[in-house]
């Protein structure tokens, strides 16, 4: 394993951050950490970069205990959340500046300065002022100086945060070629489910200093761990239920589950495409109380005439009804997701 | 951290110590009865009173006249505002013994007004009380006008939209933000009033006399140290309870303020209203500060052929064992040294300060430093001589002596300049170094360095020129065949005889010349952020 962390833990005066993290990154691999603001998912990147000192536990770089290596010696890069590009220098001396702190000659530097800035779509640009950059400008140089020492990992902490919408997600499929092209071992960390989906090739979702999830993205999409990764990742139909062979009782009525689920008193978590709205004088009676246009589809917002919680269905723009509209619900047991309890309350 | 602590204790604490335990030990048993003998004395109740309340009064004076001054510089905009900007800075790098001088020049027997009118102001508090607002026109132009030049307008403009009026919005949204900044200069405004040595002594003649002019009296003139030792103490006392008051309204100060470049704010002034206040600042500017420079300059050249300046290199006319012009070259010598050293002393316990694991301990060295602005620098120089005379540290008859005293003035300088601009640096752009490879040495060097580089020169500047006019501690180290400028001014001051006075007045000027010439190059490095200075 290139990173390790043995039960990571950092406390900030007594509270713990990190709380027993455990975590692998092998060579090659991209690995998105997800998770709320104040989740301790920054203090993992810091710990990992020798910038926090860990309360107890460990952190591995090739099986070698980093404990007393100072941040400059780890080998790692860090691109920080607001690039901290250095203002008094100019693009080319920003991306330079990895490369002098290792004693690279200059011809050799400023050849691969000029690979990097060609690499990240900035060609030419080693002259300019960093405070003429453009956002999306100054995210690549931040870049192209982060990966400019060849670090063995590569860390990206909210990398695209504070970009436009639009510029995001081209830049994500950007990044996600050319670290596959590079081979570039990477950990990086976001808030945003759609970026750590479209970059990772492994997601570890956090809550509260510890890890509540981790797997492939379609893993993580497709079967949250418990009600907190699925409604961090935007679910709302999710309801308390008692799974008893291939049904469940729920505050919705009798609710489909697929075979071979787990027994017992669970949460159940409905995804919108598996409510079907069928005629009013059939299934459970809802009433339309809001819809909102999502562009592919529209997301009508239910409510349960007999009382219960509030149901999220995805229509087809022509078929979807108006507010105040009563329908009628059935469930489909392939978008029925039966939930694990939650690690910690 | 280890060294600036270490500097102080040798350097300020423990001469001061010394002294104290000199004048109030007798057969080393402390008699603290002397405290109260001392207080129940008439004259010594009578110069602590009159030390009271001419600071109080210069400080209301000055603040009066210089707040509509912070205002001018700070919001409008108009020709000449840059030179102008220096100009008024140069009366406070002055050394206390030239502004003395200026305004004996100005108001003093046969002085300008004299001439003129037949007015003398020399033997009143008024000729004080205009030299302290002259020194100290600066200090609230700086801190005030500094802060009001950053306030964000739109503050104000928010709260005139939620229904305030101009007036209510200036009362409820700007006034406020100021406060912190006005009290922090109004408290050193009266710490350096409190403390004024050179101005008083020049200036008050036998009736006034400042604490720190009696301990002076007492050391050298009337040799009683007990009496001198117990003034040093209230001193101290008083000295510490200001800048307790002053810390804490540093620390309010930096409440989160929204701040804007300067030069957003700054217009070209607007109606007759406007343009009469500019005008009143600018004649208010000219007279009071500019003036007594000129006169100065005109005394000093009152004589047919430079004679003034030429007698300077004379060494024949008694005062002297050597010629005065020599104290030019010792005073450059010794304020470059004491330079190094402030700068040096100061810089450690800045970067020591600005350490985000600094402690409570760490950051009550904070108000220490500022010590050695307020404490009698007559008894750090007596001190001096009396603590530093044996193994393992006898620098008696060391040359190092001076320049390590008028280091202890400039050590403050360094680190108010240097703290704000330290403190600036974001440190995430230090740990960015850092995972690049920089060692924590390469950090300091190629992320701090490049960014404290001007303030560090504007540090060295004002050290340089506070080393320059440092008075009070080097009248008593100083040796007769190596005097520094202000020492011959004020001995030169002390003969009789239109030569003296006259060689006086062109020594002064050489003096006003060199500090301005540094605060002309200071003014051209200025910051964005500049400390309080």
């Amino acid at each position: 394993m290139l990173l390790s962390l043995e039960d990571a833990t950092v406390r900030f005066g007594g509270r713990p951050v990190l709380d027993g993290v455990g975590l692998d990154v092998a060579e090659h691999e991209i690995v998105c950490v997800l998770g709320p603001s104040g989740s301790g998912k920054s203090t993992l990147l810091r710990a990992v970069a020798g910038l926090q000192p860990l309360s107890s536990g460990r952190v591995l770089l090739d099986g070698r205990d980093q404990a007393g290596v100072p941040a400059h010696r780890r080998g790692v890069g860090l691109m920080f959340q607001d690039h901290q590009l250095f203002p008094q220098r100019d693009v080319g001396g920003n991306v330079a500046f990895g490369l002098r702190m290792h004693g690279v000659s200059r011809p050799r530097q400023e050849e691969r300065v000029g690979e990097l800035l060609d690499l990240v779509g900035l060609p030419g640009a080693a002259r300019r002022a960093v405070a003429a950059l453009s956002g999306g400008e100054q995210q690549r140089v931040a870049l192209a100086r982060a990966l400019a020492p060849r670090p063995r990992l590569l860390m990206l902490d909210e990398p695209l945060g504070q970009l436009d919408r639009s510029l995001r997600e081209r830049l994500v499929v950007e990044l996600r070629e050319l670290f596959s092209e590079l081979g570039t071992t990477v950990l990086a960390v976001t808030h945003d489910q759609g970026e750590a989906f479209a970059l990772a090739d492994r997601v570890v979702v956090m809550r509260d200093g510890r890890i509540a999830q981790s797997g492939t993205p379609l893993e993580v999409w497709q079967r949250p761990a418990d009600e907190f990764v699925a409604r961090f990742l935007g679910f709302e139909n999710v309801v308390e239920g008692v799974v008893s062979g291939e049904a469940a009782d729920t505050p919705w009525g009798k609710v489909p589950v697929p075979a071979g689920a787990e027994q017992g008193a669970r949460s159940l978590l409905v995804r919108p495409p598996g409510v079907r709205l069928v005629a009013a004088d059939a299934g459970l009676r809802c009433t339309v109380a809001a819809r909102t246009f999502k562009g592919t589809h529209v997301a009508v917002h239910l409510q349960p005439e007999d009382g219960g919680p509030r149901l999220e269905a995805a229509c087809a723009l022509r078929e979807a009804p108006g507010v105040g509209d009563v329908v009628g619900v059935e469930f489909d047991a392939a978008e029925i997701v039966v939930l694990d309890r939650p690690t910690a309350a | 951290m280890a060294v600036p602590v270490a500097f102080f204790a040798v350097f300020f604490a423990w001469p001061v110590a010394a002294i104290v335990a000199r004048g109030l030990k007798l057969d080393g048993v402390w008699q603290f009865g002397r405290i109260t003998d001392v207080l129940a004395q008439s004259d010594i109740r009578h110069v602590l009173w009159f030390t009271t309340w001419q600071a109080l009064a210069s400080t209301a004076l000055t603040l009066l006249v210089a707040l509509p001054g912070a205002y001018v510089f700070a919001r409008f905009e108009f020709p000449g505002k840059q030179v102008l900007r220096a100009a008024v800075t140069v009366p406070f790098v002055l050394p206390t013994v030239v502004v003395g001088t200026a305004f004996l020049a100005l108001v003093g027997r046969g002085g300008l007004l004299d001439d003129l009118w037949g007015v003398r102001l020399d033997t009143t508090v008024w000729a004080i009380l205009l030299a302290h607002v002259f020194f100290n026109y600066a200090v609230v132009v700086r801190t005030v006008g500094g802060l009001w030049g950053q306030l964000d307008p739109r503050q104000e403009e928010a709260a005139r939209m939620l229904g305030a009026s101009r007036l209510a919005a200036w009362r409820t949204v700007t006034l406020p933000a100021l406060a912190p900044a006005v009290a922090a200069a109004a408290l050193m405004v009266f710490l350096f009033t409190f403390t004024s040595f050179g101005v008083v002594q020049i200036l008050g003649g036998p009736t006034f006399s400042t604490l720190e002019v009696e301990i002076y009296r007492q050391t050298s003139e009337i040799f009683d140290l007990p009496t001198a030792a117990v003034l040093t103490l209230i001193q101290f006392v008083a000295v510490g309870g200001v800048l307790a008051l002053h810390a804490w309204t540093v620390r309010r100060r930096e409440t989160a303020l929204r701040l804007v470049d300067a030069s957003m704010t700054a217009r070209r002034p607007r109606g007759a209203g406007q343009w009469a206040l500019l005008g009143g600042v600018l004649v208010s500017v000219v007279v009071l500060l500019l003036l007594p420079l000129a006169v100065l300059v005109q005394r000093s050249l009152d004589a047919p052929d430079f004679a003034y300046y030429r007698e300077l290199t004379s060494d024949d006319s008694g005062v002297f064992l050597v010629a005065p012009i020599e104290a030019i070259g010792n005073s450059l010598e010794y304020a470059l040294a004491a330079t190094v050293i402030a700068v040096v002393i100061g810089g450690l316990a800045a970067a020591a300060l600005t350490r985000r694991d600094a402690g409570r301990f760490v950051r009550g060295f904070d108000a220490l430093l500022m010590l050695p602005l307020g404490v009698s620098a007559v008894t750090v120089g007596f001190g001096f001589l009396i603590s530093l005379d044996e193994p393992p540290l006898d620098l008696r008859s060391s040359w190092i002596l001076v320049p390590l005293a008028q280091a202890l003035v400039g050590v403050p300088f360094v680190v108010r300049t240097m703290l704000p601009v330290l403190r600036a640096v974001d440190g995430r752009l230090r740990e960015a170094a850092a995972v690049l490879g920089a060692s924590p040495w390469r950090v300091w060097r190629e992320v701090d360095l490049p960014m404290v580089r001007r303030a560090l020169l504007i540090a060295a500047g004002f050290a340089f020129a506070v080393s320059l006019g440092e008075f009070g501690a080097t009248v008593f180290i100083a040796r007769p065949d190596n005097p520094t400028l202000p020492v011959a001014v004020a001995k030169l001051l002390g003969r009789a005889g239109d030569l003296n006075y006259g060689q006086a007045m062109a020594l002064s000027t050489i003096l006003m010349m060199v500090c301005a010439a540094a605060l002309l190059v200071l003014e051209r490095l200025r910051t964005d952020r500049t400390g309080e200075f």
